[in-house]
């Protein structure tokens, strides 16, 4: 019964993301499906341009909710991710309240008066009021709950990732001045990492580890299909078996889907009907980055495009 | 299933992967979501939970298929055998029950009552329950505590035990007698099944041993003397020294910032408040920073220590995440400078580079000293650490400790790593005692383990 409703809740995710433009493998689905059932995060690695981030918008549009995105760089660190105190406001928060202050603490007559009198009023500067939620802390206070997308995360220094994992594990922070937040309703979280440095093992043990890689074949047509919807088949078909035979070149930076799906856009610009050496040369640069890798690839498209072809007959 | 999974847990300890016990917790409750009827959803569950790297991945998803590809020859040997027999009788002798073949049916009509479950089993054919009877008996027999190949006599012997031989061969002897050929079916079906067990058991020794196998050939490789290494183990060694390589890594890549907590940084915090009239709103805090190692390495390539010279190098050129800057030169009569041909070539190549040009020679010290400060002294800045790798035998030509001072003077560091014991120093024509009084260590190197030791300590200095 329990593996009866699995597989088609696996399904239906796939379903749900694919009507978001979202073409997603049975892997992708069934991390979805599984963070959600054990409220875990979902640490997506894999070459640039795989659809890492895209993955976090899908499922965000899918579910209806608020997707909050924090963008990692060297040099990120609590205040700029958690929370930050105002203080410009607590300054002028004070300034204007001087009077009220003298007021208070007027009928004091000694120094320890004054500050017992003081204390009473606490910590009125130090509240809730007072600080600016950054996103990490944002996500937390979703009522409704939100998707958190924690984007390139390898790109952050070593000590962010430790912050980070009190609101991957038990999703709450806790700030010293006012207590532990926790989530009212526990937020999606996707961290991606390019795999520029290798995360810690704390971090990764709280995560669901999901590897995108280039897609296959059939998913990468359904993915054009579904993401450039003017293209013809039979070009649809020839293409991405032209970049498949491209990705088996040794090459600086490997095409990737975007690559694919800007390519197609071009293509259709282009009213191109079928590959052609011609055409495919004169758009090289929209698949290929580096000088390098056009001059490595350019001998060999004449060879790629009579082999796509030719899958094209047997496929 | 929980019993089993433990064991598939165990099983991926052994490829490699680190399964903690709050990853087994996980795995467990991913599990308890999505079932086990679907095999490939099983699979990516349990990847998706245990694997946190691409490598593991692999790893694990190979381990998976061999964990849970276990039953399918159980049930294939027995049956080929079964059916093997089936046609030697009736061959021999047209007998109706046997040769219908199928399982069920004669099951339940032949094999007479007296006899024990074991032997009815086999010769109703029922190969589930044959597949099923093995497993348990494996799990009574504890085949996951298997480690050595050795072990496999005693491992077959204790599931057959578990299964019921004893009274399987009193059901044979018994029926040697009254039946021959039922008797005949039977012992068939036994070696068929002794086939199963022997397979099953290799399995589980490929499952749970190559942990501790691997473990033990890693301590061996570890402690062996790197000059003496056997050429079939210089590829184990490299991917050794990876290993190493990539652990230092680990260790020592952190960043190269590090914040003095308190300590307030006045002028910058002046300046950034500058809008304000000085009020200090943002405040700027001191930090610390931490050089990258630069290291200069020089290594003798001659005859004996060629080969520690060549791991050192392989070693001292995967820690880029790590390490700066390095220089790499190398030398046994004459010295020149090999960083380009390292950094370019994979290392079997840039060792045979490096050999065809210098290598082998018989070693003069003195002559590569000066080598090195004619052309190279003005790599040496304060924040290097010259590292020396040889044995100090100069074959009794002048030693020119006098250059090696001047380095020592110019260099933050300068430690000698000798592959030779502390006790053949200073005997026969080794300088080491004169070489040694203007170095700031000097250690002996002749294993991976005191390779790493060095190498980490010398990373350690910067930290």
């Amino acid at each position: 019964m329990a593996d009866q409703k699995a597989s088609t809740s696996i399904e239906a995710v796939e379903s749900g993301l694919a009507a978001q433009g979202y073409i997603a493998s049975r892997q992708i689905a069934t991390a979805v499906y599984l963070s959600q059932q054990i409220e875990k995060p979902i640490l997506v690695e894999g070459p640039a341009g795989v659809g890492k981030t895209e993955l976090a918008k899908a499922i965000a549009a899918w579910r209806g909710m608020k997707m909050i995105r924090l963008q990692c760089y060297e040099g990120l660190d609590e205040a700029k991710a958690l929370y930050e105190w105002k203080y410009a406001k607590q300054l002028l928060y004070t300034q204007i309240l001087k009077d009220k202050l003298g007021e208070v603490l007027g009928g004091a007559q000694t120094l320890h008066v004054a500050l017992d009198q003081l204390h009473d009023f606490g910590d009125v500067f130090f509240s809730k009021e007072f600080v600016e939620p950054r996103p990490l802390l944002q996500a937390l206070e979703q009522p409704g709950g939100c998707v958190l997308l924690i984007d390139e995360i390898d790109k952050s220094d070593a000590e962010f990732e430790s912050l980070l994992l009190e609101i991957l594990s038990d999703f709450q922070v806790t700030i010293p001045e006012l207590g532990t937040v926790s989530a009212i309703t526990p937020p999606t979280v996707i961290l991606t990492s390019n795999s520029e440095r290798d995360l810690g093992d704390a971090l990764k043990r709280r995560c669901l580890h999901l590897h995108i890689g280039f897609p296959e074949q059939r998913l990468e047509e359904r993915i054009v299909e579904s993401r450039v919807p003017g293209i013809s088949q039979a070009l649809r078909r020839q293409m991405v078996g032209f970049i498949h035979e491209i990705r088996s070149l040794d090459l600086k930076k490997l095409p990737s889907v975007s690559e694919t799906i800007d390519w197609a856009r071009v293509l259709v610009l282009l009213q191109a009907s079928e590959l052609d050496t011609d055409i495919v040369k004169d758009t090289l640069n929209v698949l290929l980055k580096y000088e390098a890798d056009i001059e490595a690839a350019s001998p060999q498209v004449t060879t790629f495009i009579a082999k796509a072809a030719r899958s094209n007959v047997f496929g | 299933m929980r019993e089993n999974l433990h064991r598939f847990f165990r099983a991926a300890r052994g490829v490699g992967v680190h399964v903690s016990p709050a990853e087994s917790i996980d795995a467990m409750r991913a599990v308890a979501k999505v079932g086990i009827s679907d095999r490939t959803v099983l699979r990516d569950a349990l990847l998706l939970t245990l694997a946190k790297s691409q490598d593991e991945k692999l790893a694990l998803g190979d381990c998976f298929d061999l964990f849970f590809s276990q039953p399918e020859p159980r049930q294939d040997q027995p049956e080929a055998a079964g059916n093997d027999d089936a046609a030697q009788d009736a061959d021999q002798q047209p007998d109706p029950s046997s040769s219908s073949g199928s399982a069920g049916e004669p099951g339940q009509a032949q094999p007479p009552e007296s006899l024990g479950p074991l032997a009815q089993m086999l010769l109703s054919q029922d190969r589930n329950a044959i597949a099923a009877a093995i497993a348990s008996a494996s799990g009574a027999a504890s085949l996951s505590d298997i480690r050595y190949s050795t072990q496999r006599g005693i491992f077959s012997s204790r599931i057959l035990d578990a299964m019921g031989l004893q009274r399987l061969r009193d059901d044979l002897d018994e029926l040697t007698a009254t039946n021959p050929a039922l008797a005949e079916r039977l012992r068939a079906a036994l070696d068929a099944l002794r086939e199963a067990v022997r397979d099953t058991v290799s399995q589980g020794l490929a499952l749970y041993a190559r942990e501790e196998a691997e473990n033990l050939r890693n301590e061996i490789l570890r402690n062996a003397p790197l000059a003496r290494i056997e050429r079939r183990q210089v590829a184990e060694m490299r991917a050794l020294i990876r290993q190493i390589a990539r652990r230092l890594r680990e260790r020592y890549s952190k960043p190269r910032k590090r914040q003095r907590r308190g300590h307030l940084d006045v002028r910058r915090t002046l300046r950034r408040n500058a809008a304000w009239g000085g009020v200090p709103f943002l405040t700027a805090w001191k930090r610390k920073h931490r050089n990258r190692p630069k290291i200069v390495a020089i290594c003798d390539v001659s005859g004996s220590v060629a080969q520690v010279s060549d791991f050192f190098l392989l070693l001292i050129h995967s820690l880029h995440e790590v390490v700066d800057d390095v220089r790499s030169f190398a030398f046994s009569s004459h010295l020149i400078e090999v960083s380009e041909v390292l950094e370019k070539n994979s290392p079997e190549e840039a060792m045979a580079e490096i050999m065809s040009k210098v290598g082998f020679g018989s070693s003069d010290y003195g002559s590569s000293l000066v080598d090195f400060e004619k052309d190279f002294m003005s790599t040496l800045t304060p924040q290097t650490t010259v590292i020396v790798l040889g044995d100090a035998r100069s074959n009794n030509l002048d030693p020119r400790a006098d250059i090696l001072r001047r380095i020592s003077e110019r260099s933050k560091r300068l430690v000698w790593l000798n592959p030779e014991g502390r006790l053949a120093w200073g005997f026969g024509d080794s300088e080491m005692p004169r070489y040694a009084t203007f170095c700031t260590v000097v250690r002996q190197c002749a294993t991976a383990q005191q390779l790493e030791r060095a190498v980490s300590d010398i990373v350690a200095t910067y930290q």
